[in-house]
């Protein structure tokens, strides 16, 4: 089997521990890092994402395969795409005006066509973002499990989206691909899949009915 | 060791026993009944959260809390939570300082977000600064609670130079929590600022707060602070037997969770959803005195806490459905409790 791909998980709120957490029960190197001091998340990684390492976002960046994005969206601006430059990066975040605020740029588009708008360099895959973060971990089942649950993966280069599928098949889902980012609209909030957690069959129905009035 | 339990409202718009909406005013005048008998049938704390909507009239709990504490003695009397983001600091200490005098010092704040944002728009507050907002006004409210002159400048209010804050409180600051749902920084946030910490567990599985109550005490140890204590609130009904509490619970719950979906990307619940949660690894206490009591004396092991407190009520249950709530929960599940924790 070759080496898992090394993850850096940038967030350490409601959502980046958990899916640092799935990853390292699934085998992955996890870094973790916020916009400030590794020191400043320390003691959390150590109590509640034990295996991981806090870092740096730059470095965690540099040395990971697959950078996962858990800040709220209004941070995102704060981010410099140099730094995600050449990374594949899954968008686990969502826009969420009633609850975060009215951010302009995002208003009547795909979330994650937006930040793949800014981040010109990387390659942008939205996953993980659908299910709800205390779900997330619980509803978590070994590939085969009889009551295992899907989960959305949206991109436009087949290539990101299997590795992200990859990524959430180890983590405890079943990975169901949609061929470009903007058919991952349907996993936004307001979708049919958006804050619920569905087997394979039932997810597929539900996204494939939506995805039709997308196109 | 010492166990505290609550009560928590939301001032939950009550039904007639027809199904009929019962107006704002009386379902307000019906949280001071609950709250006062809440002392009769044995709680320690009555607490009332901020909301600013139809289902839940509820924007000046103070108001109410002072109206019960003018009709009790012993029972401590406390925000569930303050929208303390939306709100100013100062007012916030001045109006729990004041329901401290009122009381003879039964007053308590928890501090927070809640799951509810209607304040924000309300009074001109932005979402996307909720972070700032609630970062500066806990300093300054931890200030205040010191009742010393206070000094501060910052950019959510204008600034104080050694400002008196009254009414000054007799006894020292009187009890503070953060609440938190689950973001690991707002957990060291509160033991920075040394507030207690309110784990607000309204979902999944409540053993996976056990880090946060750790990460609590450890990020006290580190701050250089003392240990403080760890409340738990979650929702739940009790009602004579599991069937009836379920019953009762079940089609309100229901509704009010798919009401509020869109706006909050809540997945609607389904009969699957809420056995799961009612269930001994789920995050509602619904059922007979025995059952809830069990739950609880687990969970306040687990979490190594020592208040729990209970979210009482959802719109479209009765007065009396939610008084005999109080009187189970009072008089069997508390007793219970302490039973099966000594």
């Amino acid at each position: 089997m070759p080496e898992p791909s090394r993850l850096a998980v940038l967030g350490a709120g409601h959502v980046g521990p958990v899916i640092a957490r799935l990853a390292i029960k699934a085998g992955y190197p996890v870094a973790i890092a916020t916009s400030g001091d590794p020191e400043d998340i320390a003691l959390i990684t150590q109590l509640v994402i034990p295996g991981a390492q806090p870092r740096w976002a730059s470095d965690a960046v540099a040395d990971a395969d697959i950078v996962v994005l858990t800040i709220p969206l209004h941070r995102f601006a704060d981010i410099d795409p140099a730094l995600l430059d050449g990374k594949l990066v899954v968008d686990a975040m969502n826009y969420w005006p009633t609850s975060d605020g009215v951010l302009a740029p995002f208003e009547d588009r795909g979330s994650s066509e937006v930040v793949a708008g800014r981040l010109a360099g990387s390659t942008v895959v939205k996953a993980l973002n659908h299910i709800g973060y205390y779900e997330l971990e619980d509803r978590a089942r070994p590939a085969g499990a009889p009551d295992r649950r899907a989960a959305g993966v949206a991109g436009d280069d087949p290539a990101a989206v299997a590795a992200a599928a990859g990524l959430v098949d180890r983590m405890g889902y079943d990975p169901v691909r949609l061929e470009t980012l903007r058919a991952g609209r349907v996993l936004q909030p307001g979708g049919p899949v958006f804050g619920v957690t569905l087997p394979r069959p039932e997810f597929e129905r539900a996204v494939s009915e939506d995805a039709r009035s997308l196109t | 060791m010492t166990y505290a339990f609550g009560l928590d409202t939301f001032g939950d718009r009550n039904s007639d026993a027809d199904g009929k909406p019962a107006s704002h005013a009386q379902t307000i005048r019906n949280v001071v009944e609950q709250g006062v008998f809440a002392e009769q049938a044995g709680a320690d704390f009555f607490g009332i959260g901020e909301h600013h909507t139809e289902y839940f009239p509820m924007p000046a709990g103070d108001v109410a809390l002072a109206a019960i504490a003018a009709r009790t003695g012993r029972i401590r009397l406390g925000s569930a939570v303050t929208v303390l983001s939306s709100d100013d600091p100062v007012r916030v200490f001045q109006r729990y300082s004041t329901l401290n005098a009122i009381s003879g010092g039964r007053a308590e704040v928890i501090l927070g977000r809640g799951s509810s944002i209607e304040s924000f728009p309300l009074f001109g507050y932005d979402l996307a600064d909720y972070e700032e907002l609630f970062e500066e006004k806990a300093t300054l409210f931890a200030e205040l609670l010191k009742g010393e002159p206070v000094t501060w400048d910052g950019k959510t209010r204008p600034p104080l130079l050694s400002q008196d804050v009254v009414p000054h409180v007799e006894s020292g600051p009187f009890p503070a929590w953060i609440g938190v749902g689950g973001n690991p920084q707002s957990v060291i946030r509160a033991a920075r600022l040394g507030f207690s910490l309110a784990l607000a567990i309204i979902g999944g599985p409540p053993a996976r707060f056990a880090a946060y109550s750790q990460l609590f005490q450890r990020a006290l140890d580190k701050f250089g602070r003392p240990p403080l204590p760890v409340l738990v609130h979650s929702p739940g009904h009790v009602a004579a037997t599991d069937e009836q509490a379920k019953a009762e619970f079940w089609p309100r719950w229901r509704e009010i969770i798919a009401l509020m979906a869109p706006e909050r990307g809540f997945a609607i619940p389904t009969e699957e959803s809420f056995d799961r949660e009612t269930g001994p690894h789920g995050a509602l206490y619904v059922g007979s005195p025995e059952t809830v009591a069990q739950k609880i004396a687990t969970n306040l092991r687990v979490l190594d806490a020592t208040r729990f407190d209970l979210k009482y009520g959802l719109p479209g249950l009765t007065h009396d459905q939610l008084m005999t709530n109080i009187e189970l929960y009072g008089r069997q599940v508390i007793p219970r409790v302490r039973e099966l924790l000594s």
